[in-house]
């Protein structure tokens, strides 16, 4: 027997517009991102949305789904029919953080910006750089990243309070901690991890780890770190009168 | 009178993969006013899907390794129909590319020493393929995004080029792009122009491609009037999912027999066994304990002593063994291959090596393959064919038009080794960029040709202005699945006659194709307008394939099953395009010189051509 279902999509351009229920025939196995394809080549052409690899690997597909940011490539159908109240439809919509294009898809810009901000990895000159496993995979986790802007678009300080002049959010803290704890990094980023990118704003909700596909602890493992490096620097007594002592100046 | 913006650049790149951003990154280095026009966004191109690694002779695994083995086996693996000077360049150079990146930001797997750690592939005599677990791919695009933001380009995103420009003596001199979010229209001078847009695979319907797949390079430059070389040659991994539907044709990484996985039929037999080809007779294991030591020998980070499992064999050859398995009635219950790591290796070093797989096939597919085998079968992965280039520059044969990665080709012959795409990118990327900007330095900027401009701006928009017609997603689809039936992993001469006609049928239906009115992110509008590549590069690819009367590499005939001894072990398929019909001859290919020869080991070759 064909499985039928009702899925209503947001349509739509620059925030005008709502929801439209569209029936389609199941297949065996189906993602979300599957069904939305199937509207596209049997119903509205003109449907926007995103999407390369369809596994997860590139986060292009990035869409509020029964109201939870996460990715349509990796959303099984089978797995959101459990999820959704009985009479109800699966619904989808676009980031809500972001300013919105059109349909599922959003003005992600700004955190293109963001990364432009960031100081880039300086090292020795020398080729051949040395290190070991244990050392790699710290900065390898956040290397993770597949830049899905699910932790943006999640994150309160960006969602609610808009704080895009103020704050980098945790996409661009994971970059930054990155860097950081690069095993042979020799820049500084601590200044511009309290000012430019107001690390302060984020109250560890851990909100951005829970939505990650990728998987990064984000939370505890880039932002937390981070904030320690800034306290150290800027506020911890012991290690200023130590800098007094051993004469040795940091940039603040 | 259309409305376009206009732009002045020295070097215009159009594609941000991996060949894309390395060339850009290049030319801005030598000075270069520089601009990258890609259809994604940017660190979304295709290279993000690579997972195995890249392949460079740096000798950190194995200090038996060097360029020259590099070098053999990419001819090996390539059935000796590489242009030898590329292969040359790519097996010197990769490893100083590959310690570029690393200084750069990437952060690639250790040895116990703490240098760049190395893996077995395919193909590949030694642990030869530089990797971060099993998403390689992910690290080198996002080291060289991160690199080229701060390298002064200017980037558009989400831009599609449609056209190129050119003067009255045919040199490239800019080209023309629309904005794929808001529809405006974009031209550009150029002094010089770089093709780094990947492949064509998204033609057939079961792909390992994203949609951006659609030979847009290929397309434009045959519409250029350049030269297409081995475009019968397209690689079917042997390994993308099988089942569910949804994920048929998504990639499995080699990386999986490389850590020691085995392939199994439906009877539970390592058919690999069976299928060595006499030219790699004697170089692989020839008994399941053979393998399980060289297995043992891997994992202990030993030098191997003995020889590789047959699983290891080039990705040819793999594919063509899991569909003979399914074709004789013996494949797995969704008719593939079974791919087992979880009774080589622990549960553990499954999820340390192999973390994209293990998420990959609990997610979509529900099967844990530290318990269970994964099912398998061959997925359209890689055009070996593309734009015929200058090996040292990559000029192609239309003047100040230049190709990397995938879209150019010759470095790989009739078949890639595994690992070789990624390494590529960053040779022949590198020197795209640098030989663009030198020559553009030499150079006045080109006006803009209005007439030419204003004719390129009203084909990108006629399709909006249709009637009626058929939903260009359905024209899509019906193509694909031709394709992959006529012009699929086995081919043969009725076969692909009938596909030349369907495609003619196919441009006829894509000419009326209705995508709605839209300029704002029209899917069905993109969608129209690629389907004109396609169906030029699908042709290209059909016409090259009747031609070849033999079986060899990426390319296999069932009336003609055997490799050519005489003329096509040495000769290649040129295609161009000539007043809007896609023609095709023969070129006798370049032999390498006496030195580099010595190298190659053709004996087996010679007494009977593999397969």
């Amino acid at each position: 027997m064909v499985k039928k279902i009702t899925i209503d999509i947001f349509r739509g351009q620059e925030g005008k517009g709502g929801l439209k229920s569209y029936d389609l025939e199941l297949d065996e196995g189906m993602v979300l991102l599957d069904c939305v394809h199937r509207v596209q080549y049997e119903q509205e052409p003109e449907l926007s949305n995103r999407w390369n690899c369809k596994a997860g690997k590139c986060g292009s597909c990035s869409a509020e789904i029964n109201g939870k940011p996460r990715l349509m490539c990796m959303t099984r159908i089978s797995d959101l029919l459990k999820e959704t109240p009985k009479g109800t439809n699966i619904t989808v919509r676009p980031m809500q953080t972001f300013p919105h294009v059109k349909d599922l898809v959003t003005d992600v810009s700004w955190n293109y910006e963001m990364a432009k901000a960031v100081a880039p990895i300086k090292g020795p000159e020398e080729m051949d750089w040395n290190f070991s496993q244990f050392e790699a995979k710290r900065a390898q986790e956040f290397r993770m990243c597949i830049e899905c802007f699910i932790c943006q678009d999640t994150c309160h300080v960006l969602r609610e309070y808009r704080k895009f002049d103020e704050f980098g959010g945790p996409r661009t803290m994971v970059m930054l901690a990155n860097f950081e704890m690069h095993p042979m990094d020799q820049e500084d980023r601590i200044p511009e991890v309290k000012n430019e990118f107001g690390i302060a704003y984020c109250n560890i909700t851990k909100c951005c780890t829970d939505v990650c596909p990728a998987g990064i602890n984000i939370t505890d493992n880039a932002i937390i770190p981070l904030k320690e490096r800034v306290a150290d620097r800027y506020y911890d007594p012991l290690k200023m009168v130590w800098r007094k002592i051993t004469g040795k100046k940091l940039r603040t | 009178m259309v409305d376009y913006k206009n732009y002045e650049y020295d070097v215009i790149i159009i594609g941000a993969g991996g060949a894309g951003l390395r060339a850009a990154i290049e030319a801005a280095r030598q000075g270069a006013r520089t601009a990258i026009i890609c259809k994604s966004l940017l660190g979304k191109a295709h290279t993000v899907m690579a997972e195995g690694g890249a392949a460079a002779a740096l000798a950190n695994a194995d200090s038996r390794d060097n360029w020259q083995s590099h070098f053999k086996d990419t001819m090996k693996g390539g059935k000796y129909l590489n242009n030898w000077q590329m292969a040359e360049i790519h097996a010197k150079e990769s490893p100083d590319r590959i310690r570029e990146l690393e200084q750069w930001g990437a952060v690639f797997d250790r040895t116990p020493s703490g240098l760049i750690n190395q893996r077995n592939f395919g193909g590949h005599t030694y642990p030869r393929l530089a990797h971060v677990g099993d998403s390689t791919g992910l690290e080198i695009i996002r080291t060289l995004q991160e690199k080229g933001i701060h390298s002064g380009l200017d980037i558009f995103m989400e831009y599609t080029v449609r056209h190129l420009l050119q003067d009255d003596e045919g040199n490239c001199t800019g080209c023309v792009a629309y904005d794929r979010v808001d529809g405006v229209l974009h031209a550009y001078s150029a002094k010089t122009t770089i093709l780094a847009t990947g492949g064509i695979t998204r033609c057939w319907s079961v792909c390992s491609g994203s949609w951006e797949y659609t030979g847009d390079g290929h397309a434009l430059a045959l519409w250029a009037g350049a030269e297409l070389i081995d475009m019968e040659f397209v690689q079917f991994h042997p390994t993308g999912m099988v089942w569910p539907p949804s994920v048929r044709g998504i990639l499995v990484t080699e990386g999986v027999r490389g850590e020691g996985g085995v392939l199994k039929n439906s009877e539970g037999v390592r058919f690999m066994f069976d299928n060595v080809p006499d030219m790699f007779k004697g170089d692989h294991a020839e008994t399941e304990e053979e393998s399980t030591e060289w297995v043992r020998q891997v994992v202990a980070g030993e030098i191997a002593s003995v020889r590789r499992p047959p699983e290891l064999l080039t990705r040819d050859v793999v594919a063509k063994a899991i569909n003979k398995e399914v074709a004789e009635g013996r494949g797995s219950t969704h008719g593939g291959a079974y791919l087992d790591i979880a009774s080589q290796r622990s549960a553990e070093e499954i999820k340390a090596k192999l973390p994209s797989m293990y998420h990959q096939f609990k997610e979509l597919a529900g099967v844990d393959i530290t318990l269970e085998p994964m099912e398998v079968g061959p997925t359209a992965h890689y055009v070996m064919g593309g734009v015929r280039v200058d090996p040292k520059t990559q000029e192609s044969s239309v003047s100040r038009l230049y190709a990397a990665g995938e879209v150019a080709s010759g470095l790989h012959g009739a078949n890639r080794l595994g690992g070789n795409s990624l390494s590529d990118l960053i040779v022949f990327g590198q020197r795209a960029g640098e030989y663009a900007a030198k020559a553009a330095a030499e150079m006045e900027q080109p006006a803009l040709d209005t007439n030419q401009v204003e004719t390129a701006c009203k084909e990108i928009m006629e399709p909006l202005s249709r009637e009626g017609g058929e939903n260009p997603g359905i024209i899509y689809e019906a193509m694909r699945d031709m394709m992959q039936e006529k012009v699929g992993i086995i081919r043969s001469g009725p076969g692909l006659e009938e596909a030349l006609k369907d495609l003619d049928e196919f441009a006829t239906r894509s000419i009326s194709a209705n995508p709605g009115n839209s300029t704002v992110y029209n899917s069905g509008w993109h969608q129209a307008l690629d389907l004109k590549n396609m169906v030029d590069v699908s042709r290209a690819c059909t016409l090259a394939a009747l031609t070849r009367t033999e079986s060899r590499g990426g390319h296999t005939r069932d009336d003609y099953p055997e490799p050519d001894t005489g003329k096509w072990s040495h000769t290649i398929n040129v295609i161009w395009m000539q007043d809007g019909e896609v023609k095709i001859r023969q070129e006798e290919l370049d032999q390498p010189p006496a030195e580099l020869e010595k190298l190659l080991d053709r004996s087996k070759t010679k007494k009977q051509e593999e397969e």
